[in-house]
């Protein structure tokens, strides 16, 4: 089965880098795509990524070359440049390499290419795992199914319809005159208002509904009922 | 949906298993990719062009610097978004209970980093000046300053390493490592050359061209180093502490 | 001197460093510098249009780094190349982005207030990576470049909101698989032809015939896919709705025009440029799949964007549309059809932009962006409302906007080739784009409701109170671009032979079928 030049062969003992990072591709890839938990996402992200990085440095190697460093005898500063010229030494200028002794160093190309991929994907990793802070922070899971259950609960909720605001913050004047008449004293019901009004007025800056968190939304819904509670205060009074 | 994900994996694999029949053997010398006249033009004139003996450092800063360049520009946009995605987000969800260790820095621990930080700062100083003789450069200095600073924080706790370091101080190193490479790039031009073309910073050093671009990739470089040191900081104080850079580890 | 192509990325790049400094000084001066900063750039892009218009082949070349040699006439590093296609799509980038930053002073301050020095950063930094990804002539520094604009891009959507950081995830997921892709494909391009210069690559794939070869084919399967992912093609576009009406409103007007038409023209590049004509067109199997996927694209995002409720989501779905039109233009491999693709390109930055303006405008007057929100507008922000409309004609294809000659070219395309699936689910799209914006005008103009019932007591008469249709226009820094841009799209129209003529010099370096015997 692994005789030379058998598909076994070709694949797993002259190209057995490229076979390794394939394996590796399809681990990441995976995981990117079946696993439930978002950082378990974007672990799959970065072996992606990483198995992209070995396959181009598998681009670059040449058997039996050294590192793409000079070596001291081609030194473009060595000391095989120095000549002794009657007595006192002089530095030659740093001489092209002989074609023949290219195939002596790696390609250094993809070295460099790899060099940026691995920050640029440092950096899409980073900002991925603030993106999943940010979510856990809003929605307090990170389990895809969790999460899409809450996005679908939020969305059905604020569908975007324009809500009818003013009927429900402010009490109507008729419920204000019957207060006014009862207690004789309008500041509990004014300070309410008053947290309404400031709470109204600070919230202009985001109008749109979504960005405000879940439990802020709840304080909204329950706003009703705390305009109903004084009114049996007011009678003891 | 996991089998499905799985069966398409398995296809993609073999889509990819397929085509790497067709692939060069491993460290075949007479590769495309490792015979091409680009490559081979850069370990043979290297020497030449720019006196460098490290090809890589060579190729990332001088011959492909404005990838270089758009890198660093990439981590700079890492640790702006970061920075602005966590800043001005909800806070803790009254829900979950804070557990609030507290604690002193150990006395075993402090001494050790204190006598280790300005080793390991240095060795980053060497990694970014040496980058052009031994493997190094701007990006593997700057990632070792920068895990200094994240020792300290883990050793003491964050504040003390803020004290230090501000997290607005970070971004103005950050902006000023591009502000050096993009403006090395832009003397070249205005000396007469294209952008990032250093031979021509010869005008103005006392120096020949190809030691002009030697000292302009050390210039390069240095600009990469500040930013990537800036930047990991500042991602690790964000990402610890949700953006609001009170307690943390 | 001729590098004001490198200055068309260089001043987005000092204007972002310079924001990202004076948000120490003070936050009112980020405004101010990105408008400086937009209108260098668009001044440097109009310059290199003139100039790659005059010279001779039609191209300008720059070699970063001063690395031309004999051995090496297109450089041994990094080049940037402007011709005419790559010319015209840098002028759209950067006039759309000197729009939307003229748009952004009002709903920056409302929506992220505080967060302005690090908004316009990301927001230049986004510009200079989409005009980088248009001018430059290297495969990887395409792939830097498309991982700045992505990485801006997902900065830019997720800083606005809880719900926007959860679309994000899926678009950074997404976003990385496509970008990821199209490494690994540069990656084989590299391993079987030893460089990473655009053209380079073309010139080894026609020496050495790598037409079958198993790795250049798994090669371009894996570039198109991976630049498929991040242009939003159907089935791959789901992360768009959710980012674009999630986003902040500058933010979805920055993204939506520009980062699937830039996509798109880095495909036309893929295909016509790296890999040339022939190994794209005759040696793969994409021209016979491509249109059937495509019609089904089309259709798809048609129905999904009558199911909507919302503006801006039924304009995502929109784009997902447009984008289908688009890819559908280049498989057809016609001459034809390619004038239409680079066309609609062009045409649909300009309206989407109107559209995208428009919605921003109407959620910052009216708090909403839902079709029940939409009463009485046109009596209360006529201006606004003329210039949605127009974006909303030109989507329809009504002339004398640029969206009809786009499509006309793209019909053309397709009976010319004989691709009637292409053609039917085009017009079958059209009429559904019909129902789409003259529902909006009705709700607009005529305060009808959800049943349909009209709630007014009569002729002109909308059932809303005097303050609710009272002239209450947007703030002119978001009323003057909208109006701009929607004469953008008239003057495109009017004009459209000037565009098309320099389209077809581009064209003409290609050897495409044209269907008749003369071209």
């Amino acid at each position: 089965m692994v005789e030379d030049g058998s598909i076994f062969s070709q694949l797993l003992v002259d190209r057995l880098n490229y076979f390794i990072y394939i394996i590796l591709l399809l681990i990441g890839l995976w995981a990117m795509i079946a696993k439930n938990n978002l950082i378990k996402k974007l672990i799959g992200m970065s072996i992606f990524q990483t198995a992209i990085i070995l396959f181009y440095v598998s681009i670059g190697v040449k058997e039996g070359a050294t590192i793409p460093i000079y070596l001291p005898e081609h030194d473009p500063h060595g000391s095989h440049l120095k000549v002794d010229v009657n007595g006192s030494e002089k530095m030659l200028p740093p001489e092209v390499l002989e074609s023949s002794l290219v195939p002596g160093y790696s390609n250094p190309l993809p070295h460099v290419l790899m060099l940026t991929a691995i920050v640029v994907g440092v950096a899409t990793l980073g900002l991925a795992l603030s993106v999943c802070l940010r979510i856990y922070r809003g929605y307090g899971t990170v389990e895809e199914d969790e999460l899409l259950e809450k996005l679908e609960r939020e969305d059905a909720r604020n569908t975007g319809r324009p809500r009818r605001r003013r009927p429900r913050r402010a009490p109507s004047e008729k419920a204000v005159a019957t207060e006014k008449l009862k207690s004789g004293n309008p500041r509990p019901r004014q300070s309410r208002t008053n947290r309404k009004g400031a709470k109204a007025g600070s919230s202009e800056g985001t109008r749109n509904d979504s960005t405000k968190s879940v439990t802020e939304k709840r304080k909204t819904v329950r706003k009703p009922r705390k305009k109903t509670s004084p009114k049996p205060k007011e009678d003891n009074s | 949906m996991k089998r499905a994900a799985f069966i398409l994996v398995l296809l993609i694999g073999l889509l990819l298993a397929w085509a790497a029949k067709d692939f060069p053997t491993w460290g075949d010398p007479h590769a495309p990719a490792s015979s091409s006249p680009v490559s081979s033009h850069f370990i043979s004139n290297t020497g030449v062009d720019t006196e460098v003996p490290n090809m890589v450092t060579a190729v990332l800063a001088d011959y492909r610097g404005f990838d270089t360049m758009f890198e660093t520009v990439v981590v700079f946009i890492a640790g702006l978004a970061v920075i602005s995605i966590l800043r001005g987000g909800p806070t803790r969800r009254t829900r979950d209970r804070e557990f609030v260790v507290d604690f002193e820095p150990d006395l075993i621990v402090t001494n050790t980093v204190r006598l280790i930080v300005p080793v390991i700062q240095i060795f980053a100083f060497y990694v970014l000046a040496h980058g052009h003789v031994s493997p190094g450069g701007g990006f593997q200095g700057g990632v070792a300053m920068g895990a200094s600073f994240i020792l300290i924080a883990l050793s003491w706790d964050l504040k003390t390493a803020l004290t230090r370091f501000p997290i607005e101080r970070c971004f103005t190193v950050a902006a000023v490592g591009i502000v050096i490479y993009a403006g090395i790039g832009l003397l070249s031009m205005a000396l007469g050359g294209e952008f990032l073309d250093y031979a021509h910073l010869a005008k103005v050093l006392p120096v020949s061209p190809e030691m002009a671009r030697y000292h302009a990739m050390l210039g390069v470089e240095i600009g990469v180093g500040f930013t990537v040191s800036a930047i990991m900081f500042a991602l690790y104080a964000s990402l610890s502490t949700d953006g609001r850079m009170q307690d943390g580890l | 001197m001729s590098d004001h192509i490198v200055w068309i990325v260089l001043f987005p790049l000092m204007g972002a460093v310079a924001c990202a400094l004076s948000g120490a000084l003070s936050k009112k001066l980020c405004y101010p510098i990105s408008v400086i900063s937009m209108i260098a750039s668009v001044w440097a892009s109009v310059h290199t249009m003139m100039q790659a218009i005059e010279s001779p082949v039609h191209e300008i070349s720059y070699i970063l780094g001063g690395w031309s040699l004999d051995l090496f006439p297109r450089g041994v590093g990094i080049e940037f190349r402007a011709d005419l296609l790559g010319a015209l799509i840098t002028l759209v980038v950067t006039g759309v982005g000197l729009i939307v930053t003229l748009y952004s002073k009002v709903p920056v301050q409302r929506e992220t207030p505080g967060k302005e020095p690090m908004y316009y950063g990301l927001f230049l930094l986004q510009i200079c990576g989409l005009a980088g990804i248009a001018l430059t002539g290297d495969a990887f520094n395409l792939y830097v470049l498309i991982e700045v604009a992505a990485l801006t891009g997902y900065g830019l959507i997720a800083l606005g909101s809880n719900r926007a950081a959860a679309a994000t995830f899926n678009y950074v997921i997404l976003g990385t698989i496509g970008a990821s892709l199209y490494l690994l494909g540069v990656g084989y391009l590299y391993l079987k032809t030893g460089t990473l210069n655009m053209v380079g690559i073309r010139e080894v794939i026609e020496a050495q015939s790598l037409y079958d070869s198993p790795a250049m084919q798994v090669a371009f399967v894996l570039v198109l896919v991976g630049i498929l992912i991040k242009m939003a093609f159907f089935p791959f576009h789901a992360w768009l709705p959710n980012a674009y009406c999630h986003a902040p409103s500058t933010t979805s007007c920055l993204l939506a025009p520009l980062v699937t038409k830039v996509m798109i023209y880095v495909m036309i590049r893929m295909v016509l440029t790296v890999f040339g004509v022939e190994f794209s067109f005759e040696s793969t199997l994409w021209t016979e799949v491509m249109p059937w996927l495509v019609a089904v694209a089309i259709v798809c995002a048609a129905v999904m964007a009558l199911a909507q409720r919302e503006i801006k989501r039924m304009l995502a779905y929109l784009i997902v549309a447009e984008v289908g039109y688009m890819v559908g233009g280049v498989w057809i491999y016609n001459y034809y059809g390619l004038i239409g693709s680079i066309f609609h390109v062009i045409s649909d930055a300009c309206m989407t932009l109107c559209l995208f303006l428009g919605a921003g405008i109407i959620l910052e007057k009216c708090r909403t962006t839902h079709f029940d929100g939409l009463r009485g507008l046109f009596a209360k922000m006529p201006l606004t409302m003329i210039g949605f409309f127009i974006g909303g004609f030109s989507i329809i294809g009504l002339p004398p906007t640029c969206g009809f000659f786009s499509k006309w070219y793209l019909i053309t395309g397709g009976m010319v080739s004989e691709r009637w699936e292409y053609m039917v689910t085009l017009m079958f799209s059209t009429m559904v784009m019909v129902v789409l914006f003259f529902r909006l005008i009705e709700r607009i103009h005529l305060a009808v409701d959800e049943s349909g019932k009209n709630l007014g007591k009569g002729h002109g008469d909308l059932g809303l109170t005097e303050e609710q249709t009272r002239f209450d226009e947007a703030p002119l820094t978001m009323l003057v671009p909208l109006l701009i841009a929607a004469s953008i799209v008239m003057i495109i129209g009017v004009y459209n032979q000037e565009v098309v003529d320099q389209i077809e010099v581009f064209l003409r370096a290609y050897n495409l079928p044209t269907g008749v015997s003369y071209k």
